[in-house]
């Protein structure tokens, strides 16, 4: 590969993204546009060689694609699906303005991610639209059939077209309800990456690092709290990474793991990310989770962790969020800071509702605190609850684990 | 007495039509229409994009909850209506009888309701 292959490959992966993101905007379609990228991108490889790079590689890119994504709109006008697409006026050139250029990029996360499309077409489509992705990676990544991912994909671009999505960041009275479903999309990309970093599937692409990548961006463009908090949890959960698993890929729960394998230069950083998200009031429970990670982060040994202050944040995000996840964290928070005693209290007050008693974890928390509170029976009747309900291997290797332990301790 | 004709077909029928088929049958509502007009039969009326680009939205708690898709997942989807002014319902069944995708789909008539007078 000559010099200046390298060079148009290094800048296809620096700015295909927001070349892509500029022209969804100007030619107002996602296909169009996704083929007027490919396009641009040939004709620089056949010009620049000759011609030399030009000194903005991402505006000269741009506006080659948007000439001919304006000759293919023309070519098809006839078609119906491409009927409402207008023509723009020739002479009048693209004023490439690079603050509208930034702001693609928020437009493009914010249709990939609106709430009129379902849950798994919004992931796929923002890993492949704003990751770059390509259909099999994102496939492979979320272990899922190619032709399902391509399906969702297709699917998506077709309702953003059909029924008018529009292609813009919501205005400030919109905001605030559409922030969060972008956020949960990044941090869901974040969970199926981190959940799996122990797992058997060898992938190329790594998930988190996109996730933290996107959410690196977004705290760039849109300087929110809950921006900043998000970003400041992933980056504090997954400075963990080396500590969680053991030589033989078994989960290492938070007491047991050897604290100088975690990586200090991040969490620096997600502590940093966490000051600028708590400047922001009220806190949001993205901010509050990364609280509660920068707590175990800033505990030297297990045993030097605030559970006071951690059984505190876990109330003001149930506050926020009555959910039974965060009722049980809280519980087991308010075993650590009093006894056992006190955490199965009020984990056993939550048995009558459905949803937490078919998880798996509620049972793995309550065997935790009777193994600790010295009821070896009960402690072995819960994880075997959990072992039935438990899918991943991992995580039932860890309880089998768990279970023997009580054995021979017996 | 007002009457809605709703409009539900499998979308698979229409997407295995050739361009000519379905060109033919959009001439045929529009003729359907017009006929319907004259008479003074036609109030309004809308033919609707596939349910593939329906968006559902509900309000739980004051919390707008938006979703993809129907309401309903069905066999038959909607894929238009009529407001039709008809004397009876024996008459607006017989106008609904003659929209063209009653041939293959199938045509829900319901009398409109009007509400109560303002307080």
């Amino acid at each position: 590969m000559s010099a200046i292959d390298r060079q148009i490959e290094s800048i296809y992966r620096q700015h295909s993204r927001r070349v892509l993101a500029t022209l969804i905007r100007l030619v107002g379609d996602f296909t169009l546009a996704e083929e007027a990228m490919q396009e641009a991108f040939a004709a620089a490889v056949q010009q620049w060689p000759g011609e030399g790079v030009p000194d903005n590689p991402a505006a000269w890119l741009i506006r080659a694609g948007h000439r001919r994504g304006i000759d293919q709109i023309r070519r098809r006008q006839t078609a119906r699906q491409y009927a409402h697409l207008v023509v723009p006026d020739e002479a009048e050139a693209v004023e490439l303005d690079c603050e509208a250029i930034e702001d693609d990029q928020l437009r493009l996360l914010f249709t990939c991610c609106h709430p009129g499309l379902a849950m798994p077409a919004r992931v796929a489509l923002t890993l492949r639209e704003m990751c770059g992705l390509t259909t099999e990676q994102v496939a492979s990544a979320l272990l899922q059939k190619p032709t399902t991912v391509a399906q969702r994909i297709v699917r998506a671009k077709r309702k953003i077209r059909d029924a008018g999505i529009p292609y813009e960041v919501p205005g400030a009275d919109e905001l605030p309800e559409r922030l969060p479903g972008v956020l949960r999309v990044i941090y869901l990309v974040f969970n199926e990456g981190y959940s799996r970093s122990d797992g058997d599937a060898v992938v190329d692409v790594n998930l988190v690092a996109e996730a933290i990548r996107m959410a690196e961006s977004l705290a760039r463009l849109l300087p929110e709290g809950e921006v900043y908090g998000l970003l400041a949890l992933m980056l504090l959960h997954d400075a963990r990474r080396a500590a969680r698993a053991d030589a033989g890929g078994d989960l290492v729960t938070l007491d047991r793991q050897d604290r100088s394998r975690w990586d200090r230069a991040q969490i620096d950083v997600g502590v940093q990310w966490l000051e600028l998200a708590l400047a922001a009031t009220p806190a949001g429970p993205y901010t509050l989770q990364a609280s509660i990670a920068a707590e175990h982060a800033r505990a030297a040994r297990y045993e030097d962790t605030d559970w006071a202050r951690i059984v505190r944040l876990y109330e003001a995000l149930y506050r926020q969020q009555p959910s039974p996840v965060i009722a049980l964290n809280r519980a087991v928070a308010v075993a650590m800071r009093d006894t056992p005693a006190d955490g199965l209290r009020l984990l056993d007050a939550m048995t009558g509702q459905k949803e937490i008693v078919h998880y798996h974890l509620f049972h793995a928390a309550r065997a935790d605190l009777h193994r600790r509170a010295g009821d070896r029976d009960a402690a072995r009747h819960a994880y075997e609850r959990a072992l039935a309900l438990a899918v991943q291997g991992p995580e039932r290797r860890f309880l089998e684990r768990r279970l023997a332990e009580l054995d021979s301790s017996a | 007495m007002k009457y809605v004709a709703l409009v539900y077909y499998q979308e698979s029928i229409i997407e295995a039509m050739s361009e000519q088929e379905w060109h033919d049958l959009n001439q045929e509502c529009i003729a359907g229409v017009e006929r319907l007009t004259e008479q003074g039969k036609f109030v309004t009326g809308q033919p609707l994009q596939p349910v593939d680009t329906a968006t559902t939205v509900r309000v739980r708690d004051g919390e707008v909850i938006i979703s993809d898709g129907p309401f309903a997942e069905t066999k038959e989807q909607l894929a238009g209506f009529y407001l039709l002014e008809a004397t009876d319902l024996n008459e607006a069944l017989q106008l609904a009888g003659r929209i063209p995708p009653a041939r293959f789909g199938s045509i829900e008539v319901r009398p409109a309701r009007e509400l109560p007078p303002k307080d």
